[in-house]
Formats: structure tokens, C-alpha cells, sequence
């Protein structure tokens, strides 16, 4: 897709200085980078710093491509108030992000070309971010009738989902798979959750919901319905992507069917790795999301899944609500929890410092495997190299520091990091040549 | 007790609870008084909060109070600005502004008293909410058996039957008699029984009728009849022919076994008539300790060597 | 240290003096006790107020006072306070007997919810209160210790919920100054100036166990 970046990001050099590059062809190779015209122009041990030159001191840090999060709400149009295109983007620019994915359930959703190129607009105006509508699977999100995909993809569309409701008529199903086979590149991703099952369920159904009293969705509300999904995979030849994946059956499945060749892939949050259903024991409505926070043996076998490849991604589903919104029972508050800008250190406490994951392993995760599963491979993900587009992260692997909901460039505090002591932070972000977030202050 | 009684737990463990059900014996004796009333927590104010209709937990509470001389006030959804749309976290800010000392919260949703606590000063109860506790409850329900068993219900066999998984009130009796040692069986149909007992200290079945052989008190819970809608039971018929405490079944109880009841029952489903209204049935005596009970919560949460200002 | 005898009770209101006497030395001898906040710490036995024998004679005399005072023991009703004055009240009621052959009637009465100092301090009821119809009746309150009157005002107010007595009269062990309301006792066994640092300790053998006696206990001198 074509995204044509405002003239004021193209004009300035850049030379990110001491720096270690990290990207798809290199686990660590000491170089500067020169940057110009929204271009890598050149890499190499020592870069003399043209006059006029921005320098973006990398000192003990790691240069890689901008991560690419291809799952965020940001809210607009309809729900301003928890976030907007723009404070979105710059949270996802303080989190290293130079693209992201933004999901369809918007009001009005993301079912119609007017939308999605409002949407598409904004995201080019704001400029802090590649921003990269999502298109609804079904007209209004119901699961009854096709959105006019085609329209979508021509704009540039490339992810089709219902996300926050899951398709459940398996028929309409099997016609969205049969249908975008006909575009290229595009991709069904699925919220993978029986609606029926989880009927008036708020928390993973279990040991804590049981305790607490509070209504369950059990994990084979997601099993079910990605095991269906497989099939009907197998039988159109669908592209098949499961959103925000939490349950270790799910996983075994996603293993089963990608060592059967099926064209499928998938993705899990941050928090699904972390965090367990004993996190909503006092009720904190921060806590409550969809698919919800799952036992230790899910949430376990999600954390193998990513590590071993079965999950090709990281996505956050970044999920602002405004905090009256949350104020409220956690029967009655609304799913969901931010993420995109903590996504990389929460992931590098996670997976990097333990050594479950080399950070090259967990880039791969979080920039150029999810960049190509959106279709974005050409521009985002790419190697840093001479000739590549400029979207770059630079990242200091060892700072320690305390999450504060507080200090977020969200409009939203449902934080589930807050008071977490996290190591690695995105110290620079360049978009497409201009720095986005210099010394973890956003730009713009 | 800790500042809130959100949950038996809050009880701090079998001692704490025999304590509440001493002091529930004084102020039982006050309330038989010619004169049943103490001036114990006079200036103090006490709101009951509730999102649920329940007049008579609602009543109790504010007897309760007046008995110690508390003033009250009655903040209920038909009658405010809850209608209004006004947000919980809005309510409690208006209601706290007024200077008050202790809330008394029903509400439909699980662990809304929890939040209460957090945005208030005041001393929060928990009057029963969602399908989570319900902690007066069990207090008094084991006031009232340790009155015709105790004072030690060690080693008692209870059976518990009936909607446990939507329970509030089995999920507070659970933890407050297995605290004071009462061995217990949960009885229903396996739709009605919790997704994961996980840390209960129960054993589970759905034969009513073997349960009951070795039982010192059944312990009935109402049935919900929407819960047929939902497809958790056929038929109110088959659930009273398998789970129901028919006249029957009371008939093959130990001769000293003992029936309780939350209320409001529901006669002729899972209580006979005869039943409920046999020398075994303690529920109206439940109901007469409710008062004495919630008296108790009430003194020891303000009463007792608060923080002074 | 001497062997330890049960413990010496505390006079009210002086709650964080309850289990100050867990071990219980002669005079002269000094131990550290949990009262440190009032009590420098260090506290000794400084006299013995009542033996066993003078305590019987004591009430023996209240019991005589009571007869004559109120022409006869008919109309008289005995309220002992929680909870040595239950014991007390027990006793006069015995030594009314012995000298009228009539044994007064008894009650019990629990101030515990009646008392000013609810929410400032744990309070916490003793027993049940019991007392018969005290109508046209004149009430003798019976306690251990009077000391600063606060007790005796929750008991009033109490009684005042029990019904309406003709008269109601104040009968104490032990009388040791410092009033902070306006209260006197009717019969007193004996008035016993002390300091606020001091305690005393009264130990009847039915409530306390051991012997009876009247003790009072003060801060080491210089340590105070």
C-alpha cells in the first residue's frame, strides 16, 4: 500500500551513533547509520556527522526496525474520550512502533470505504505512526453479511476481523475465507471465542471465577471455535489469523495445523504471557479483557507457543477505556487493557532477561513477522540496510524502570503495568526517516 | 475484623468469627430487652446502599442500627439518582461527602462492595453481592445453629443443596463453617455445582438421598426458576423430585438433623411445606438472629477501638 | 520472683492495665510490665489495701449500711457491675441474709454499650445483663473500684432503660479519688487517696482466683 509520508519528516539527516543493529540478518553487528530522505543511506562502523545532521546517541543500545503491532483500538471515530488517532500513535511511538494495526470496532466501524479512509487520513496527518485500518469481516461487526471487502483491500486494507466479537456462523465463516482468497494478501483473523459459550462471562471460567462469583468463559469457547476455523481453512484454502490467542488447546491446534501446511498464524498479548486469572481477585476492572486472563497451565502453554514459533506474534490489543468507564463493577466494565507502549519491555522482562527468547528471536515477533503477516513486509520489519525505508527503533536493552499509568501518552490509565519494574525501553523511534521519539520524549 | 466486611474471609479465621458470634449473644440478649435498644454507636451515621431489592436484609440492617442508636439513611435505586444513570463511583463520592461512618452495599454485580471500599473512608458491609458472599448472612446462619449445636460445631455434617455456583450466600456459609470445623457436602445438579472447587473444602455430589443419611443439617438454598431458561435443569418438577427436601426425604433424617434456609423459600420445591414448617426448621429463628447478628458486624466495625481523630 | 499467683484484676478504666499483674511479686519486688505507656515501665507493690479478712468485714459493714439506710433489705435491689461487682453484690446479698434473714434480690448489669469511650478504646461486653423489675424498687449499684465515675454514669444511663427505680444508691469496695463526673458513692468499704499512676488491684478468688485482697501498685519511685 502506498502511505505518503508529510513533508516535514522527509527533510532532515539523521545518524543514529553507536549503536548495535538487530534485525532479521544480523543477531549484533556494531554500526552507526546514516539516514536521509526517509531512506537508510548508509551503515557502517563510523559515520562522520554530515553538518546539520540530527545525531541520536545509541550508545549501549541496539538499533533494529520500528515494531510493528498489529492489534490496537485507538478509539476514533466514536470513542474519543478514551483515545484518539493521536494519542494513540503517540503511545505507540513512545512503545518503538512505526506501524500499526488498528481494529474495525470503531462507531461507526471499520465496515465501509468512507471510514476506513477517514481513519487513514488521520493517521497520515498525525504522522507518528504508519496506521493501517483493520476492515470488518461482516457489515456492522453482526456476522450476518460480508462487508464490502474488496473496497476496503483496494484502500489498502489487508487484515479483515470482527475483532471484540468473534464470527460465530460458521457458514458466513467459510464465505469470508472463500471470498478473500480472492485478494491478495488478505488475511481472516478471527476474536476466537464462541459467543455462546462465553454468554454473560466476564473472566476466564475457573478456580477465580468460581471464588469470585463471577460468570466464566471457559477456554473451549476459544478452542471450539479455532478448531472449526482450522477446518474451514483447510477446506476453502483461507488465510487464517488468530487475534490475542490465550489458551494452550488453541496453540496445540495452531502447531497441528501450520505442521499440516495450512495457511495460518497467529498471535498472543503481552499480558496473556504474564499475567493469570489470580490477577482480577480484587476485582480490578484493569484486569478484565477479552479473551480474559487465563489460568497458569493456558497461560504456560501460550508462553511455549510463542517460544518455540507455533505464535508468530506480539500484538497488544491495546484497549483504552476512560477511567470512568472502568470505574464501575468489574461485571459492568469494559474488556480490555492498554499495552502498546509497554509491549516491548513488558515482553523483554518477559522472555529476554530469563533467556527464554535472544532479543533478535523477539524482534522477529514483534517487527518483521508480524509486518509480513499484515502484508507490510516491504516497508516495515525490513533489514537495516542501505536502500531500506528508515523505520527504526533503537532500543536500550538493559535500563530498569518503573512503569507509572500516570506518565502514559494514552488519553486511558487501565494500565496493568502499573508499579511494574520492567527492564528495556525504547530510548528513539524514526518514522520513515524522522524521529518520532528522541530520548523517550515523543516528537510530537 | 479488619475496617470492612467484605467477605468472611475478612473474619480473620475461626477465632474471629466466634468472637462476632459472641458479641452477637449480647446484643441478642439486648434485643429481648423491654427497652431493646444501647446507646453504643450513637453519632454515627449509617447508609444502607442498594442496588437490589431485598427489604428485608435492607430492614434488618437498619434495625440493627437504630438498636445501637446509629442514624440511618436509605439510599435505593428506585428512589435516586441511580435511575438517573448516576455512576456507583459518583454515588458513593456524594453520599461520603455527607460525612458518614459505616455503608451498607447490596448489589447485583460480584465484588461491587469491594470497590465501594476503595473510593470510600467509611467502613463498608456487604450486604450480598452478585454471586460472590453474602457474609451476614453466614454469621448469623452459624449464630443460629451454634445456638441449638454449640458451642463447638466441630465435626457437624452439613449438606448444602441446591444453586451453589450462583450463591452468594453458599459461598459465605461455605467458608464460615468450614472455619468452625463443620464437614460439608454441596448437593445439586451438576449444572447448578461450581466450575472449579479449587480450594473449597468440600466434597461434591448430586445424590441427595445418600448425602442425607449421615446429616445434621440440610441446609436448602432457593431455586432460581429462571435457571430453567438457561438450560440448567429440566423442569422444576424434576428438580424437587431429585434434589427437593420433600416430606419423605426429612422423614429418613437423623431424628436431631436440623433444616435451614436463606429465605425467601420456595415452598413445594426444594422444601415441603411440612418441612418448613417442622420443629427441625430453624429458618424463622435465621430471620429473628439476623437483627443481633448485623447489631454485632455493625459495634465491631465502629464500635471497637477505632482509630481516634 | 516469688511462685505467681493467678492474677490481680485491674481497676476499670485503666484497660491497658488488664494483664499488667501476670506475675504477681511481693512488696518490695519490681517487674516490667506491658503498662509501660502509664507506668514508667517498672511497677512495685506499694501496700496491701485489704486482707481476705478485712475485705469480708468490709462488706459485712456495707451490708449492715445498706439494712439501715433503707429500713430493711424488702425493697432493695442488688446490681453488681460486670465483673467483680456481680461477685460483690453476691456477697452483700449473703451478709443481708445473715443479719435479716432476708436475701435481697440480685441482678447484673453490662455497661459495656452504655460507655463513653466506645470507638476510643476496645469495649466489649462482659456478660448478660440480668436484672428483675426494679419498679418503685431502690437499686444498690455494686462495683470493686470508683474511680473516675464513668462507669457509674453507663450504669445509670442503663438502668434508666430497665425501668424506674424509687432510688438508686452507689455501693463500692474501694474508693480512690480523681472524679471526672459528679457522682458519690453511697457506701464505701474504704477511701483510699492515690496518685493517677497508681493501680488498684482487686482480686476476689470466685472472679480472680487465689485469695481475696486489695492491692495498690505504683511506678518505682524516681522511675515514674
Amino acid at each position: 500500500m502506498t502511505c505518503l509520508a508529510p513533508e516535514a519528516l522527509l527533510s532532515n539527516e539523521i545518524v543514529i551513533v553507536g549503536g548495535t543493529i538487530i534485525d532479521s540478518t544480523t543477531t549484533g553487528t556494531r554500526a552507526d547509520v546514516l539516514v536521509r530522505n526517509g531512506l537508510v543511506v548508509e551503515v557502517s562502523p563510523s559515520i562522520a556527522v554530515p553538518s546539520g545532521a540530527q545525531v541520536l546517541d545509541a550508545e549501549g543500545c541496539v538499533v533494529s526496525p520500528g515494531l510493528v503491532d498489529i492489534q490496537v483500538h485507538f478509539r476514533e471515530p466514536g470513542r474519543e474520550e478514551s483515545e484518539t488517532i493521536e494519542t494513540g500513535s503517540r503511545a505507540a511511538a513512545l512503545g518503538g512502533c512505526t506501524a500499526v494495526i488498528c481494529m474495525p470496532n470503531t462507531d461507526p466501524p471499520l465496515d465501509d470505504a468512507t471510514v476506513v479512509q477517514a481513519v487513514i487520513a488521520r493517521g497520515r496527518s498525525v504522522g507518528l505512526v504508519d496506521l493501517h485500518p483493520s476492515g470488518c469481516i461482516t457489515i456492522g461487526r453482526k456476522g450476518e453479511q460480508l462487508a464490502p471487502m474488496g473496497e476496503l483491500y483496494d484502500l489498502g486494507v489487508r487484515i479483515f476481523t470482527d475483532d471484540g466479537d468473534c464470527v460465530a456462523d460458521a457458514r458466513v465463516m467459510r464465505r469470508a475465507f472463500e471470498y478473500a482468497s480472492a485478494l491478495r494478501g488478505a488475511v481472516i483473523a478471527q476474536h476466537a471465542e464462541d459467543p455462546a459459550l462465553v454468554h454473560g462471562g466476564h473472566m476466564h471460567e475457573g478456580e477465580w471465577s468460581s471464588r469470585l462469583g463471577i460468570p466464566g468463559r471457559p477456554a473451549a469457547a476459544e478452542i471450539t471455535i479455532v478448531a472449526r476455523d482450522l477446518e474451514l481453512a483447510r477446506l476453502t484454502g483461507g488465510r487464517y489469523h488468530v487475534l490475542h490467542l490465550s489458551t494452550a488447546g488453541a496453540a496445540d491446534l495452531v502447531r497441528a495445523a501450520k505442521q499440516q501446511g495450512l495457511r495460518v498464524t497467529a498471535e498472543c498479548t503481552p499480558q496473556h504471557i504474564t499475567l493469570t486469572d489470580a490477577a482480577c481477585a480484587n476485582y480490578e476492572s484493569t484486569f478484565k479483557m477479552n479473551p480474559p486472563l487465563r489460568g497458569e497451565p493456558d497461560r504456560a502453554g501460550v508462553f511455549a507457543a510463542l517460544v518455540d514459533g507455533t505464535i508468530d506474534a506480539i500484538a497488544t490489543d491495546h484497549a483504552p477505556h476512560a477511567p470512568e468507564t472502568k470505574a464501575v463493577p468489574f461485571e459492568q466494565a469494559p474488556p480490555g487493557m492498554l499495552g502498546v507502549e509497554t509491549s516491548l519491555a513488558v515482553a523483554m522482562t518477559q522472555l529476554v532477561v530469563p533467556g527464554h527468547l535472544t532479543l533478535q528471536q523477539l524482534l522477529a515477533r514483534m517487527s518483521w513477522q508480524p509486518a509480513t503477516i499484515a502484508g507490510l513486509g516491504s516497508q516495515q520489519g525490513r533489514p537495516v540496510a542501505v536502500g531500506e525505508p528508515a523505520n527504526l527503533c533503537v532500543i536500550d536493552p538493559t535500563t530498569q524502570w518503573e512503569r507509572h499509568a500516570n506518565e502514559s501518552a494514552s488519553k486511558s490509565r487501565n494500565d496493568p503495568w502499573e508499579g511494574e519494574k520492567l527492564t528495556g525501553r525504547v530510548r528513539h523511534t524514526v518514522l520513515r526517516g524522522a524521529a518520532t521519539v528522541i530520548n523517550g520524549v515523543a516528537q510530537r | 475484623m479488619t475496617k470492612h466486611l467484605l467477605s468472611v474471609d475478612d473474619l480473620a479465621g475461626r477465632d474471629g468469627i466466634q468472637r462476632i458470634l459472641d458479641l452477637s449473644g449480647s446484643f441478642l440478649e439486648v434485643t429481648q430487652r423491654d427497652m431493646p435498644k444501647v446507646p453504643a454507636l450513637r453519632a454515627k451515621t449509617i447508609v444502607s446502599l442498594f442496588y437490589e431489592d431485598s427489604t428485608r436484609t435492607r430492614l434488618s440492617f437498619e434495625t440493627a442500627a437504630k438498636r445501637l442508636s446509629a442514624d440511618t439513611m436509605t439510599f435505593s435505586v428506585g428512589t435516586s439518582s441511580v435511575k438517573k444513570g448516576e455512576s456507583l463511583l459518583d454515588t458513593v463520592q456524594t453520599i461520603e461527602a455527607m460525612g458518614i461512618d459505616a455503608i451498607v452495599v447490596r448489589h447485583g454485580a460480584s465484588g461491587a462492595p469491594h470497590q465501594v471500599a476503595q473510593w470510600s473512608n467509611a467502613s463498608v458491609i456487604n450486604a450480598g453481592d452478585g454471586r460472590h458472599e453474602h457474609p451476614t448472612q453466614a454469621l448469623l446462619d452459624a449464630f443460629t445453629l451454634r445456638r441449638h449445636r454449640g458451642p463447638s460445631l466441630d465435626g457437624l455434617n452439613m449438606v448444602i443443596v441446591g444453586d451453589i455456583r450462583n450463591s452468594r450466600v453458599a459461598r459465605s456459609d461455605i467458608k464460615i463453617f468450614a472455619a468452625l470445623g463443620v464437614n460439608l457436602t454441596l448437593v445439586g445438579p451438576p449444572t447448578l455445582m461450581p466450575s472449579s472447587l479449587e480450594g473449597w473444602p468440600v466434597t461434591m455430589t448430586s445424590d441427595l438421598d445418600s448425602a442425607l443419611n449421615e446429616t445434621d443439617v440440610v441446609y436448602l438454598l432457593r431455586i432460581q426458576q429462571e435457571r430453567i431458561g438457561d438450560a440448567l435443569f429440566p423442569s422444576l418438577r424434576e428438580y424437587t423430585s431429585r434434589w427437593g427436601l420433600t416430606a419423605d426425604r426429612a422423614n429418613r433424617l437423623k431424628p436431631d438433623a436440623l433444616v435451614m434456609h436463606p429465605g425467601p423459600m420456595n415452598r413445594g420445591i426444594e422444601i415441603a411445606d411440612e418441612v418448613a414448617d417442622s420443629p427441625r426448621s430453624l429458618v424463622t429463628e435465621q430471620v429473628a438472629n439476623g437483627v443481633a447478628v448485623r447489631m454485632a458486624v455493625l459495634y465491631d466495625l465502629l464500635g471497637t477501638g477505632g482509630p481516634v481523630v | 520472683m516469688t511462685t505467681a499467683p493467678p492474677p490481680l484484676g485491674a481497676s476499670q478504666p485503666n484497660p491497658t492495665l488488664q494483664n499488667a499483674g501476670a506475675v504477681q511479686p511481693g512488696v518490695g519486688h519490681e517487674f516490667v510490665s506491658d503498662a509501660t505507656e502509664n507506668l514508667g515501665g517498672v511497677v512495685v507493690l506499694r501496700s496491701r489495701v485489704f486482707d481476705a479478712s478485712a475485705l469480708r468485714r468490709s462488706i459485712t459493714r456495707i451490708g449492715h449500711e445498706i439494712v439501715e439506710r433503707n429500713y430493711g433489705a424488702h425493697e432493695v435491689v442488688l446490681v453488681g457491675l460486670y465483673s467483680r461487682g456481680v461477685e460483690l453484690a453476691q456477697r452483700l446479698a449473703s451478709s443481708i441474709q445473715q443479719v435479716e434473714g432476708v436475701l435481697p434480690q440480685l441482678g447484673m448489669l453490662d455497661v459495656a454499650f452504655f460507655r463513653d469511650d466506645i470507638g476510643l478504646r476496645a469495649v466489649s461486653p462482659s456478660g448478660p445483663t440480668e436484672v428483675p423489675d426494679v419498679t418503685d424498687k431502690i437499686v444498690v449499684l455494686v462495683d470493686d473500684v470508683l474511680f473516675t465515675g464513668r462507669t457509674i454514669r453507663a450504669a445509670l444511663d442503663a438502668m434508666q432503660d430497665l425501668g424506674r427505680p424509687r432510688a438508686v444508691q452507689l455501693a463500692v469496695l474501694v474508693d480512690r479519688g480523681h472524679r471526672e463526673l459528679p457522682i458519690r458513692a453511697d457506701y464505701v468499704g474504704k477511701n483510699l487517696p492515690t496518685s493517677l499512676a497508681e493501680d488498684v488491684r482487686v482480686r476476689l478468688g470466685e472472679v480472680d482466683g487465689g485469695e481475696d485482697g486489695v492491692e495498690l501498685w505504683g511506678p518505682k519511685e524516681g522511675l515514674a
